[in-house]
């Protein structure tokens, strides 16, 4: 299913000035549209909060993860799945919590992710716990511990559609 | 014309927004324990806040504000579930059990795993 060669973001160590700039640009874009206002004080202030950012984000290991950046052009695609999934499950949750019989069944799941990196291990398990229902509670060597409102929800999970899809982001 | 409609389609989306919040509300009074609470908060967290800025977003057309307004949409988004991770890998660290864990549900019935 990739489109274009296949290429082992993480592993790429070199291409680090890129990114540094990039991230500079998309905080001074933001900060030039957040304010609206072009006076040299401000225009300053902006210039040192970027470049603080920047220095922070560096001081985070930010660089370190290749694969943030080539990430971006599946998230559309990617967040358009998601909504409709936490859609779906949102009025499932909603009617669980309504009725007066409340019919849940607590269960914990164990899921393996396809993913080595941490980035994508991280988008993983956070969509997962977006979606009403499911939980990510721990996250340990590539395994995510999932509480689930009803079974249902687990086995769904299990079927594994959440994990191929956040796999497929990373390597396209 | 198409004012109109905007406007319709924004007030049915920030009541549906408030409606999953007083849901989410309902949830964490109903739902029996700490680990199945957390899922009704969850659809407050998302849905609810998914519904109740795109509506504003639509009440304030094209302008500055609408991207404002996504940008925060998109910032609670992103750290909405970490902090929901922190909560719930903080209980299971400190020892609390959550039932069903053995395949046991709520109302007694035995199911294997």
């Amino acid at each position: 299913m990739t489109r274009s060669p296949v290429r082992p973001a993480s592993q790429r160590g070199e291409a680090r000035l890129p990114a540094v700039l990039l991230l500079l640009l998309v905080l001074a874009v933001s900060w030039v549209l957040w304010s609206g206002l072009y006076k040299p004080l401000l225009l300053g202030l902006g210039a040192f909060s970027c470049l603080l950012s920047a220095y922070l984000a560096h001081r985070m290991g930010f660089f370190r993860h290749q694969a943030l950046m080539a990430l971006l052009p599946g998230l559309p695609a990617y967040w358009w799945w998601l909504l409709r999934e936490i859609a779906v499950s949102s009025i499932e949750v909603a009617k669980l919590i309504l009725k007066p019989s409340m019919p849940i069944s607590p269960t914990m799941v164990e899921l393996k992710a396809q993913s080595d990196s941490e980035v994508g291990q991280v988008i993983l398990g956070n969509s997962i716990t977006l979606s009403p229902g499911t939980v990510t509670v721990d996250v340990h060597e590539g395994k995510l511990l999932v509480h689930c409102l009803t079974r249902d929800s687990a086995r769904s999970l299990q079927s594994g559609e959440v994990t191929r899809r956040a796999a497929r982001l990373e390597n396209n | 014309m198409i004012e109109l409609a905007l406007d319709v389609v924004s007030w049915v989306l920030l009541a549906v927004g408030g409606a999953c919040v007083l849901i989410g509300g309902i949830g964490g009074l109903r739902l029996p324990n700490f680990y199945t609470r957390i899922h009704a908060a969850s659809l407050t967290d998302t849905m609810a806040t998914l519904l109740i800025f795109v509506g504003m977003m639509l009440q304030s057309g094209l302008s500055l504000a609408t991207l404002k307004l996504f940008a925060i949409m998109l910032f609670l988004l992103l750290t909405g579930p970490t902090a929901t991770y922190a909560l719930a890998n903080a209980a299971l660290l400190s020892g609390l059990k959550p039932e069903g864990d053995t395949g046991q549900s709520k109302h007694g019935e035995n199911t294997q795993p």
